[in-house]
């Protein structure tokens, strides 16, 4: 299985604005990648362009071998993404929106319940989304990363709204998915310890 | 480039002008309120024309992603839809004194070329709507691409429609069965109006061009080459 | 672009269903069009007049205007909410052909929105006094005609999601395009009741409608993806 994500000479625009040029950066296994820079600098617009929504300028994202243009479908069903909008329907409940994601790609195959119980989230199964706090919210995003068997995960400010221990699990969950061998893209405004070797990108 | 365009167009128009007008014998049928065709006709398909020119540009702009592709459609758009309006307008004051009445649904090209024109309409509300030019471009460009596959099954539609009613018809013949007096002049119109399409596009897409690429230095420096 | 087919059904069929679902707790989306066709069509001999050979002349006709009208009235908040809450990222992340998750929502909205006009219009045919034979064909057509509308509606929604005054520039981008199908399936009902053969008419919509599927979910998923931007 490829896990190796490398970008060469990627190039920017919003709009008539300039973000970045000319940026490389390559990610292997386990490894984890932290995008700092102050509101504005254009973090999310550099993950949602990883991730396949916006498109790039110039330059070129490798997954594996293959630029991620020609095959798009085995880069999408390799990376799972955490967005600031945490991209639930509000009128659905938590059981029925995971169940739906379910059928948007494959799943690792983690009981599902299990998963619930360790985001502390289980009791909250048979309420619609729009019932739950914004720090509820967050956690069934998680859930969706654990459940999915994606290797790398794309998460832009995941400690938004998150209380202390909101935040320690997202820490935990994230070191454990680097130890599996998992890689992992995190844009964050605040400092962020988690494993030993990060590669940082600060955007100005 | 310009001028190539300009002076044979004007050229030809006036030609055509002159020589529909005065030269051309008068139509047995409808006097001389058939000349209005020598404006009429060019006009109606340099409409569908421009329609093509600016899906084909903007299909190009779209896929190889060139962005002068994309400029020539934003530019050709108005210019197709006052094209439209004019064979409208002059199918109209065609059909007034033939029909007695400013409108004729029986007609197919006049109901056709006012769905055209709606067409154009939406291209270039849906770009005004969307302030990014980059997003602007690739969407209008979508909406073109499928009005183009429409344009036929929409003609052919109405077509049909109008055959169910015997309605009167502007031009159902023409073409090669019309005498040579006639026909040189109206080919001399289309081409004339043709070339001028031709240097008003241009026009449009250099304007274009300038206004998209503004920021850049070449532009900077063009500008300030030429003096105050 | 090979998907899988098993997962591309899988991803269709899971919108459907979710979207399904949502319909049945908000099921004022399912309701609002339908009552709209049917006041429509009952504000026309309300306006017309109540003489009985006018009603029958323009039934076809009215029946027709009113369910396009009101098709393109649910066609604007059809990809609305998954724009606003970040489904629709999900979506176009997802390993799914997004034209097979695109056809999925245009599927839905005819569920929701075509279906039922089909199904009350014979209802609504009694008021204009039309005869049984014709209401079957009226159904036929309608069948035929609102699915090529869901399918060419939900590229305009697609390109006008996340508009301001998005529903009047949807209706403008959809309305010449439709034209085809609002000629056809309205004259053909009439050339039904008038007697006339019907076999032209029908054999186009159903090719047009054959026609538009097969390009209309690529134009909607190019089109969500440019909006998303």
């Amino acid at each position: 299985m490829t896990t190796k994500l490398s970008a060469n000479d990627l190039t920017l625009f919003r709009g008539e604005r300039c973000l970045f040029r000319h940026l490389s950066f390559a990610l292997n296994q386990g490894e984890l990648l932290l995008l700092e820079g102050r509101n504005g600098t254009g973090k999310t617009s550099l993950m949602r362009a990883i991730a396949g929504l916006i498109s790039f300028e110039a330059g070129e994202i490798f997954w594996g071998d293959v630029p991620v243009l020609s095959d798009r479908q085995a880069f999408h069903g390799a990376l799972v993404w955490m967005a600031h909008r945490v991209g639930f329907k509000a009128d659905l409940t938590l059981v029925e929106n995971l169940r739906f994601e379910a059928n948007l790609r494959s799943q690792s195959g983690a009981d599902f319940d299990e998963v619930l119980h360790r985001l502390d989230i289980d009791r909250l199964k048979r309420l619609p989304i729009r019932s739950l706090s914004a720090g509820q919210q967050r956690r069934v995003a998680l859930a969706r990363m654990l459940l999915s068997g994606a290797p790398l995960w794309l998460m832009d400010e995941p400690f938004t709204n998150l209380d202390r221990e909101g935040r320690e699990l997202v820490v935990k969950l994230t070191s454990e998915h680097l130890d599996m061998g998992g890689m992992c893209i995190m844009a964050a405004h605040q400092d962020v310890e988690i494993g030993s070797n990060a590669q940082k990108i600060v955007l100005q | 480039m310009i001028p190539w365009f300009v002076v044979p167009g004007l050229f030809l128009v006036a030609y055509g002008a002159y020589a529909g007008l005065f030269v051309a014998p008068m139509d047995y049928q409808q006097g001389d309120a058939f000349r209005i065709i020598y404006v009429h006709v060019p006009s109606a398909y340099l409409s569908m024309m421009t329609y093509m020119i600016m899906a084909t540009s903007a299909g190009i702009g779209l896929i190889w992603r060139i962005k002068l592709a994309h400029a020539v459609a934003a530019a050709a758009a108005p210019i197709g839809a006052w094209f439209t309006f004019l064979a409208l307008a002059t199918g109209s004051i065609w059909g007034k004194p033939m029909w007695g009445t400013w409108w004729e649904w029986g007609d197919p090209r006049l109901t056709s070329e006012l769905i055209m024109l709606f067409l154009y309409f939406g291209y270039m509300a849906l770009r005004g709507a969307i302030d990014d030019t980059a997003k602007a471009d690739k969407s209008s460009a979508v909406l073109a691409l499928v009005g183009a596959v429409n344009v036929p099954i929409i003609h052919f539609s109405v077509e049909w429609w109008s055959s169910l009613h015997q309605g009167p018809t502007l031009v159902r013949k023409g073409g090669p069965a019309m005498d040579t007096a006639m026909l040189y002049p109206l080919l001399a119109m289309i081409l004339g109006f043709t070339f001028l399409f031709g240097a008003l596009l241009l026009r449009r897409v250099r304007a274009e061009v300038l206004y998209r690429e503004r920021r850049t230095r070449w532009v900077r420096e063009m500008i300030l080459s030429k003096g105050t | 672009m090979t998907g899988d087919a098993p997962a591309m059904l899988a991803g269709m069929l899971g919108v459907i269903r979710r979207d399904l679902l949502l319909a049945w707790k908000r099921p004022g989306d399912i309701l609002n069009p339908l009552f709209f066709f049917v006041m429509v069509a009952a504000l026309f001999p309300l306006a017309v007049g109540p003489s009985p050979e006018q009603l029958e002349f323009s039934g076809p006709a009215v029946l027709w205007v009113a369910a396009l009208l009101a098709m393109l009235l649910s066609l604007n908040s059809l990809f609305l909410s998954d724009f606003e809450d970040g489904s629709l990222d999900q979506m176009l992340v997802s390993p799914v052909p997004l034209p097979a998750l695109a056809l999925g929502k245009s599927i839905m909205h005819w569920l929701t929105s075509g279906l039922p006009l089909v199904l009350i219009s014979p209802v609504v045919a009694i008021t204009f006094r039309m005869p049984a034979s014709v209401t079957g064909f009226l159904m036929i057509t309608l069948l035929l005609g609102t699915i090529s509308l869901s399918l060419l509606g939900s590229i305009g929604a697609a390109l006008t999601v996340g508009l301001h005054r998005g529903t009047a520039l949807l209706s403008l981008l959809i309305l010449p395009l439709a034209m085809p199908v609002l000629i056809f399936g309205a004259r053909t009902v009439s050339l039904v009741a008038a007697g006339d053969g019907v076999a032209g008419g029908l054999y186009f919509l159903g090719a047009y409608a054959v026609l538009v599927l097969s390009f209309a979910p690529f134009a909607t998923a190019a089109a969500l993806r440019i909006s998303n931007e």
